[in-house]
């Protein structure tokens, strides 16, 4: 072989080679960011469940005098609100209440959306015109709009937020199962199981939803962030949580009026969000690399 | 394309009674009695009975729904318990409002992010492809109130560029300039999460396009890369491209609310918080229905233009 031709060949050899390792360097990449993610994520579930015992002051004790203090103030780090009560301890159990907003209504939309999407999937016939119909209709709202016409309904409040949250982001899970077990329906496992005399409940349980675990967990992954974001949008329209119970959508909407004298009281609750929502994003992307055949 | 067009106004009907039905069970979903809700424990017995009455609270539910979509096919809505005024109008005039900001929102989100996913897919991993990524992690993370917030604090408080809230200066304004000037900050808030999302599936879309074996052909025909990137790139990425911009319009209709909210915008938005709060349900049934038929029939017009683009899909 000439000169020429065994260095093309090297060159040709070499191409998937660099390729893989560029893939494999922004995977590195997009990890460590996805690390960073994890991180900022874990320092604030754990500030959350340790709240009441870190050395916070009191998120509720008013101290007028004090009101609107900027941050690095002497015993009030992120300074004050409106009321003199200490930003950081707010934002610390303001951070209890928004991830477990998140977290929840987000799993509930999940455990109802999964299994409809389930029973729409497996079961041809009625059953699956009604589940199908029930999505097409409540993805024929606006999402915001529909959750907040559902507060409505129940009065505004946390748990009510919730509940509205959960309805409106089900479907979405159920499109997503739905389309997973229209395909495994056909395959030969699920055929030959069906022949060798296992139940609905067999085929489902063994079968099925081992299949459905890694999208799901993508999905809810990413999910969690935007329900983060859409609780805290009740809250600041005033239809989530209550005062003086504070979340951070809550702190955020109350603290607007003060904005142009202290725009701290503002900037570190959207902060907040903004962080835990870009974490939880992260390290959804990293997993759909990680889980997804299809992606990267 | 009339057969197909006949078939999805068709269509329409199901969905639109799936819509009433939900939105007439929202006045319904509390538990408790709907009239001492919207009047509150001061109320009297005799108001109670009154409103009871007007809304026709004692019948059956399925008879009350009867006669409230039959209200509704003639166009009232019912009267407003807080505003005593009939809902349709007042939601008619908010509802301009919001059409003016949401479209030209969705204007500006889908002009810049065309242009963006156009240009970052002809250069993929160039430095603005890489910053259009970060933008969209960002945009997808950061909360369209607070981001509302933060600009009006920069452009109308800080550098008292433009107005701050409303959509008229209280004093001498009315003006076209005076209106536009009001629109930039709630519009560009309202856009700044869609021009991401417009940008990346722009993106993938071209870059999937521009993989094909036509691309190849034509660019070996040596036709000008302007024109494989526009004719052949763009031209067949469009339905995907369309569909992401449908989508964002029902998003921006919904999200026109926090928006409205923060700039004090006199949208449907603003009208529907105030509603629920007062506990207003036909004033907040209206708003909802007004909004969810726009998002029905933007649907629609997104299919319609599917099948324009498309003619694979008429013949489906």
């Amino acid at each position: 072989m000439s000169e020429a031709g065994a260095a093309a060949v090297t060159l040709a050899r070499a191409a998937p080679e660099a390729r893989r390792r560029h893939a494999l360097g922004r995977l590195a990449g997009r990890n460590r960011l996805a690390i960073v993610g994890a991180l900022a994520l874990l320092l604030a579930v754990s500030a959350a469940l340790l709240a009441p015992w870190l050395p916070l002051a009191d998120p509720d004790a008013v101290d007028t005098p004090n009101r609107l203090r900027p941050p690095l103030t002497a015993g009030h780090t992120l300074g004050t609100d409106e009321f003199g009560r200490d930003l950081l301890a707010r934002l610390v159990w303001g951070a209890r209440v928004s991830l477990t907003a998140g977290a929840l209504s987000a799993a509930a939309a999940m455990l109802i959306g999964v299994a409809l999407g389930v029973l729409g999937g497996f079961y041809t016939g009625w059953i699956e015109t009604v589940v199908m119909r029930l999505t097409d209709i409540l993805m024929a709202f606006p999402y915001v709009l529909l959750a907040i016409a559902i507060v409505a309904g129940l009065g505004p409040g946390l748990r009510n937020a919730m509940v509205a949250i959960a309805i409106v982001g089900f479907p979405f899970y159920t499109r997503l199962v739905r389309g997973v077990v229209l395909s495994l329906r056909e395959r030969e496992f699920v055929e030959a199981a069906r022949a060798l005399g296992a139940s609905d409940a067999v085929i489902l349980g063994r079968h099925v939803l081992p299949h459905l675990l890694s999208p799901v967990i993508v999905a809810f992954s990413l999910d969690v962030g935007a329900k983060i974001l859409a609780t805290a949008g009740l809250s600041f329209l005033g239809l989530g949580t209550q005062p003086p119970t504070a979340d951070w959508g809550s702190m955020l909407a109350t603290g607007r009026q003060f904005v142009i004298l202290s725009p701290h009281v503002v900037l570190l609750p959207g902060l907040a969000i903004f962080v835990i929502v870009l974490a939880l994003n992260l390290v959804g992307d990293a997993l759909r690399d990680l889980l997804d055949p299809r992606v990267g | 394309m009339r057969r197909y067009l006949a078939r999805r106004l068709l269509l329409l009907v199901p969905v639109l009674a799936g819509v009433s039905v939900i939105i007439f069970m929202v006045l319904h979903l509390a538990p408790g009695d709907p009239a001492e809700i919207m009047l509150g424990s001061q109320a009297t017995r005799e108001d109670l009975a009154r409103l009871r009455a007007d809304l026709g609270l004692n019948e059956p539910l399925h008879v009350q729904y009867l006669h409230w979509i039959g209200h509704v096919a003639r166009g009232d809505l019912g009267r407003s318990l807080w505003m005593k005024r009939a809902v349709l109008g007042e939601v008619l005039t908010r509802f301009r409002a919001t059409l003016l900001l949401t479209a030209t929102a969705l204007v500006l989100s889908t002009t810049i992010g065309v242009a963006l996913g156009v240009a970052a897919a002809t250069r993929p991993n160039s430095l603005l492809d890489r910053l259009s990524a970060v933008a969209s992690l960002f945009g997808a993370s950061m909360p369209s109130f607070w981001l509302g917030i933060v600009l009006m604090v920069v452009f109308a408080l800080r550098l008292g560029w433009l107005p701050a809230s409303g959509m008229y200066a209280p004093h001498g304004g009315g003006d076209l300039g005076d209106l536009l000037s009001h629109l930039v900050l709630p519009a560009v808030t309202l856009a700044a999460a869609s021009v991401t999302i417009v940008a990346r599936l722009t993106r993938s879309a071209m870059l999937d396009t521009l993989g094909q074996d036509y691309v190849r052909t034509a660019r070996a025909k040596g036709v000008s890369d302007r024109a494989v990137v526009l004719r052949h790139g763009l031209g067949n990425a469009l339905v995907p491209i369309v569909t992401v911009v449908g989508v964002q319009a029902g998003y921006l209709l919904g999200g026109a609310v926090l928006t409205e909210t923060v700039f004090a915008w006199p949208g449907v938005g603003t009208l529907m918080v105030q509603g629920i709060l007062a506990r207003d349900f036909p004033l907040v049934q209206g708003c909802v229905l007004v909004v969810a038929l726009s998002f029905v029939l933007v649907n629609l017009g997104v299919d319609l233009l599917y099948a324009w683009l498309d003619p694979r899909i008429r013949y489906e």
